[in-house]
């Protein structure tokens, strides 16, 4: 994009855009631990690690917030730039809200001992778990190259978490009825399993924000068709 | 902007706009531009406008220095008309007729277009008298009907209360705000039917500039308003319509609120973003 006559003005843009970047590369290593707690077994030493970053995440969170509500009061940007001033604020809670869910993944990991939802968690989950993550990943890349083409992609890819989750859910229903000591083992795992359907959206919400940013379209309740059809127009 | 955003549904294909040049189309034209082309001597200022200036609307007029938007502006009242070597072709209707016919009476247009221009001008004259002297062009007032007259278009320029005391003073006693809002009573005491705003607001500080958008968001229920700013926030804020100009020509015209959010032009978005040159 052309550079603003005012490049300060231009430092201030690309100071929001790079925090969200960095941000979102912490809540992908949260994710990868969370990964780890659903695959493995208990590590003191990730759980400290998945305190720290969660508190590096939020001190992100206010500070990006606050670079945009600074950004409106001095430049009163418009079109392009407002649009991703606005933006990167609304990405910035979703990032958030990302790591929140791959905390509680983390944690919660450990209270599903079970040997019978042992494939449930180590396997059904973390890969799962892993599609949203990637999701994630390949939505702040089609925001760091303001790829509408590529965050419609990823608006698509969410039907296959829900899928995801879908399965899980039903698998954990027939161990409960098979066997009423799993309940409370497989009550976890939805949570967990509900933990990833939303990062699914989180990532389904950055993308949708990344389309807005690029066509100057809010895209949020389109459906698919829709949003290719405005991904394809000019 | 300014109003509350409407909470109906807009299905998506409505929000697609098409081509820029679709746009000056607009339901209630007050005033119908087509194919006009300006020239000061040999220099062409504007070339090929197409621009409709909706009834009961603020059109504002964007573009870098030189881009002809205040020439635009001054063909709507044939302001050019007193410089000899200015010409203008093409076609502005106004009321059904083109103003810019040899036959147009001149006074009489200008006694409908008003305008206001960048500096304050008042007349060497009382508050009293820079309202009246208007007036007594086109109008046999009674002394009772006159100091009505006075009395309504300064209320309506928001400053009645302010200077009711003091009509016998000079108007040139005013402050810079106050000297701008009477020459807009000025203007409008002649009950113009379109009022033509020339940066009304780029010589006054920040509350009278709120004063006066203040004010042409009130005179936009009764006059068509077309103004011409420097201060895309401005635009932004007191616009129904805004048009892009660059270089003589229309580059988008659209409603502000899209202009300012989502411009269909890559040259719009740049300037209005700060991004030009």
């Amino acid at each position: 994009m052309t550079e603003h006559t005012n490049k300060q003005f231009d430092a201030e843009m690309e100071s929001i855009r790079s925090g969200v970047l960095s941000m979102g590369g912490i809540v992908e290593r949260q994710l990868r631990r969370a990964i780890d707690a659903l695959e493995k077994d208990d590590d003191s030493a990730r759980t400290d690690a998945v305190g720290a970053d969660e508190a590096a995440i939020n001190r992100l969170q206010v500070a990006i917030d606050q670079q945009c509500a600074q950004i409106i009061a001095k430049r009163q940007p418009t079109a392009v730039d407002l649009r991703m001033v606005l933006t990167v604020s609304k990405i910035v809670s979703d990032l958030e809200r990302t790591g929140d869910e791959g905390k509680k993944i983390a944690y919660k990991a450990a209270q599903t001992r079970s040997e019978r939802l042992a494939r449930v968690r180590h396997y059904d989950a973390a890969r799962a778990l892993e599609r949203a993550s990637a999701m994630l990943r390949q939505a702040l890349d089609a925001f760091a190259r303001l790829d509408a083409a590529a965050a419609a992609d990823i608006v698509a890819r969410d039907a296959e978490i829900d899928a995801a989750f879908a399965s899980i859910l039903r698998q954990l229903v027939s161990y409960m009825m098979e066997d009423p000591r799993t309940i409370t083992p497989a009550i976890e795992i939805v949570f967990v399993a509900k933990s990833i359907e939303r990062i699914g959206d989180h990532a389904k919400n950055i993308a949708e924000a990344v389309v807005q940013v690029v066509k100057g379209k809010d895209v949020r309740h389109a459906s698919l068709d829709e949003i290719r059809a405005e991904v394809a127009a000019r | 902007m300014g109003v509350a955003l409407p909470l109906v549904e807009v299905p998506m294909a409505a929000c697609a706009t098409a081509s820029p040049f679709d746009a000056p189309q607009v339901a209630n034209p007050k005033i119908a531009i087509r194919r006009l082309d300006f020239f000061y001597g040999s220099f062409q200022a504007l070339s090929q406008i197409d621009l409709d200036v909706a009834e009961r609307e603020v059109t504002a007029f964007i573009g870098p220095s030189g881009c002809g938007k205040s020439t635009l502006l001054r063909t709507l009242n044939r302001m050019y008309s007193l410089y000899p070597g200015q010409r203008a072709s093409g076609e502005i209707r106004m009321n059904g007729a083109n103003i810019l016919d040899n036959a147009t009476d001149l006074n009489l247009l200008r006694a409908k277009v008003g305008m206001v221009f960048q500096k304050p001008t008042p007349f060497p004259m009382s508050i009293y008298e820079n309202i009246a002297f208007g007036v007594r062009l086109y109008d046999r007032l009674s002394t009772r009907a006159m100091d009505e007259r006075v009395e309504w278009a300064l209320t309506k320029a928001a400053m009645w209360n302010e200077v009711k005391d003091t009509l016998a003073q000079s108007g040139m006693a005013l402050s810079g705000g106050q000297q701008q809002r009477l020459c807009i009573a000025r203007a409008i005491a002649v009950r113009p039917e379109v009022l033509l705003l020339d940066e009304p607001t780029s010589a006054l500080d920040p509350i009278s500039t709120a004063r006066i958008e203040e004010l042409i968001f009130e005179l936009k229920a009764d006059y068509t308003i077309a103004i011409v700013t420097h201060n895309m926030q401005q635009a932004a804020r007191v616009s129904d319509r805004t048009a892009y100009m660059y270089l003589g020509r229309l580059v988008e015209f659209g409603n502000t609120d899209q202009v300012f959010l989502a411009p269909v032009r890559k040259e719009t978005e740049d300037y209005i973003t700060g991004r030009f040159g």
